[in-house]
């Protein structure tokens, strides 16, 4: 009875809905249009030419333009610089992800259970990530100062030589790395609370019920296992933001001393907005790129997952 | 209560600090901001300045480099990356959560590809581009790029599709068109969206180095950033106490701006989890 309703409704509003979805069809098309124009000339366009522009020789303002196959990437894998700025780029984010990470954890577990200024911790231990990273790496630069940076005149009082943190080859790229820690750990214990809210209050009592009361225990039993998921999308969004470290080295050591904080991004700024060597930097950038990309596939992976899940 | 204090208190300890530590670089600044150039190659600790002269830093500073240029630069840049960013991004979005139309999963496609790809995978040949259409080394080529933003659509997308079908469709019964559906009831529920996303972007763009340095040449475009970059080089290391008044300068706005909207600013910075 109410499907023979429905369908003389339907029949009866067919010609009108089929107008309807013309006009809707237009219309749609009319508000997506500018952004697409947009994607194609600075997405679509450029990530086509930066593949073609691999296999080629080409110089920014040289005549010439050859297309030489796979030297560039064989080039690449023979080049010492790329070799040092690959290793250097995965050393500081091994050091970077893990470290940042850990101690966002523990500071947003410290902070959710703190009875009193939990607005004011957060606030403050997110004030990194908000400042500009070119202007707290020449504030750090200026209180490593051998000679007359704060840290140093501290070592000094306590009777130690003065160290050249980030003039030293063997120590300037952990140094980075302490900056990094110290601008990213407040992005992850942001992250880390917005899964922290997740956890059922039930689960904390009936661990208690279990004997786990004491804070440690709380956090092995309950905390952890439940923060998981969050935890390896954190985990990952930290090693992309590593991979992609730039600023501090551009702003303080150049990839210096001794190419001991040369970078990946920074070798292909050099490459090719310096050098101009166009085709030999989009290799890099392909290759960079694509490692950018496997890790970012695993991380949609598993927000879809997470979203199932949820 | 004392005993729930005396029990509470080797966390707020440990909180502390940790805030000193990540407090201590801006204390610093601050500090040596107003500290005279004897004291600080004296080696000083304190972080009160033993005279008055330093004070004169700030107004050194601001004398002798266009420090204000470079926060109008700045402010330029990111009004107009986000004004470009919205009135691409929002109708998008809203085509692709609210209408239906045949090529509508393929455009959703090409956004999605786009948060896969970071700026610096299509920075070369958008830096050739420019070059060759003479647009290097103006406000348009730091502006330009990234009018267009996969993560503004994304974001505005998942937002459009919270909101009641109903609603749209009785706005439609009522007589409006789609373009009052959009400015009477979307974009007014839109605005802490808009809030959240706009902050993401402005924070960004403001404290970006990598394009400004590869996208301009001239001292007159400098962005804070490379303003204060080529300050430093400059200086060449002998004026600290002016180096951090610039760098207190310029870090000013979004500092104070955070702390006024605090809540606000962590929500749109943490978006950003979401693009990588």
């Amino acid at each position: 009875m109410t499907a023979v309703a429905l369908d003389v409704k339907a029949q009866g509003r067919r010609p009108l809905l089929g107008q309807r979805r013309r006009a809707e069809s237009r219309v749609g098309w009319l508000l997506v249009t500018p952004l697409l124009c947009g994607l194609i000339l600075f997405l679509i366009a450029p990530c086509l030419a930066v593949l073609v522009m691999a296999f080629t020789d080409w110089q920014l303002g040289a005549g010439h333009i050859n297309f030489t196959g796979l030297t560039n990437f064989a080039d690449l894998a023979g080049d010492n610089v790329v070799r040092i700025s690959a290793r250097n780029t995965v050393v500081y984010a091994l050091m970077v992800a893990p470290l940042s990470v850990a101690i966002g954890v523990w500071l947003a577990v410290l902070i959710e259970r703190s009875p009193i200024g939990r607005a004011f911790f957060r606030s403050i231990f997110f004030l990194p990530v908000v400042s500009t990273t070119v202007a707290m790496a020449i504030v750090w630069e200026f209180l490593l100062h051998p000679a007359i940076g704060p840290l140093n005149t501290a070592i000094a009082l306590l009777g130690l030589p003065p160290q050249g943190f980030l003039n030293n080859a063997n120590t300037v790229l952990a140094t980075l790395a302490a900056i990094g820690v110290w601008e990213n750990a407040g992005y992850n214990m942001v992250l880390v609370m917005a899964g922290l809210k997740t956890i059922p209050r039930d689960l904390y009592d009936a661990a208690a019920v279990d004997g786990a009361d004491r804070p440690y225990e709380r956090f092995w039993t309950v905390t952890l296992p439940m923060l998981g998921p969050t935890l390896v999308f954190v985990v990952i969004v930290s090693f992309l933001r590593s991979f992609r470290v730039f600023e501090t080295v551009a702003a303080i050591t150049q990839g210096g001393p001794r190419r001991a904080s040369e970078v990946v991004l920074f070798t292909i700024y050099q490459e090719g907005f310096v050098f101009f060597r166009v085709g030999y930097a989009s290799a890099l950038t392909v290759v960079f790129v694509l490692v950018l990309l496997a890790i970012t596939l695993i991380k949609f992976r598993l927000l879809d997952r997470s979203v199932h899940y949820g | 209560m004392i005993r729930r204090l005396a029990r509470e208190l080797p966390r707020l300890i440990a909180l502390s600090l940790a805030a000193l530590i990540v407090l201590a670089p801006f204390a610093y600044m601050v500090a040596f901001s107003v500290k005279s150039s004897s004291e600080i190659f004296s080696g000083s600790l304190s972080l009160l300045p033993a005279g008055l002269d330093g004070f004169g830093n700030y107004a050194r500073v601001l004398a002798e480099r266009p420090i204000l240029r470079y926060l109008l630069n700045g402010a330029i840049v990111c009004a107009g990356i986000l004004l470009f960013q919205l009135i691409f991004a929002i109708p998008c979005a809203y085509a692709l959560a609210k209408l239906r139309f045949r090529g509508r999963e393929f455009v959703l496609g090409v956004v999605l590809f786009g948060l896969l790809i970071p700026i610096q995978a299509t920075s070369l040949p958008i830096y050739v581009g420019l070059a060759y259409t003479r647009l290097i080394d103006t406000y348009a080529a730091l502006i330009v790029p990234f009018a267009s933003s996969v993560f503004a659509v994304f974001m505005f997308r998942q937002f459009f599709r919270t909101i009641p079908n109903d609603l749209i469709d009785s706005a439609r019964l009522d007589g409006c068109d789609e373009f009052s559906v959009i400015t009477r009831i979307v974009l007014p529920l839109t605005m802490p969206a808009a809030t959240a996303f706009g902050i993401f972007s402005v924070v960004s763009h403001w404290n970006d180095l990598f394009w400004p340095l590869i996208a301009i040449r001239s001292p007159e475009l400098n962005t804070p950033p490379i303003g204060l970059l080529a300050f430093r080089s400059a200086e060449a290391g002998d004026r600290y106490g002016e180096l951090m008044a610039g760098t207190a300068i310029i870090t000013a706005p979004l500092v104070l701006a955070f702390l006024f909207a605090q809540r606000r600013f962590i929500e749109g910075i943490s978006l950003g989890a979401l693009k990588g």
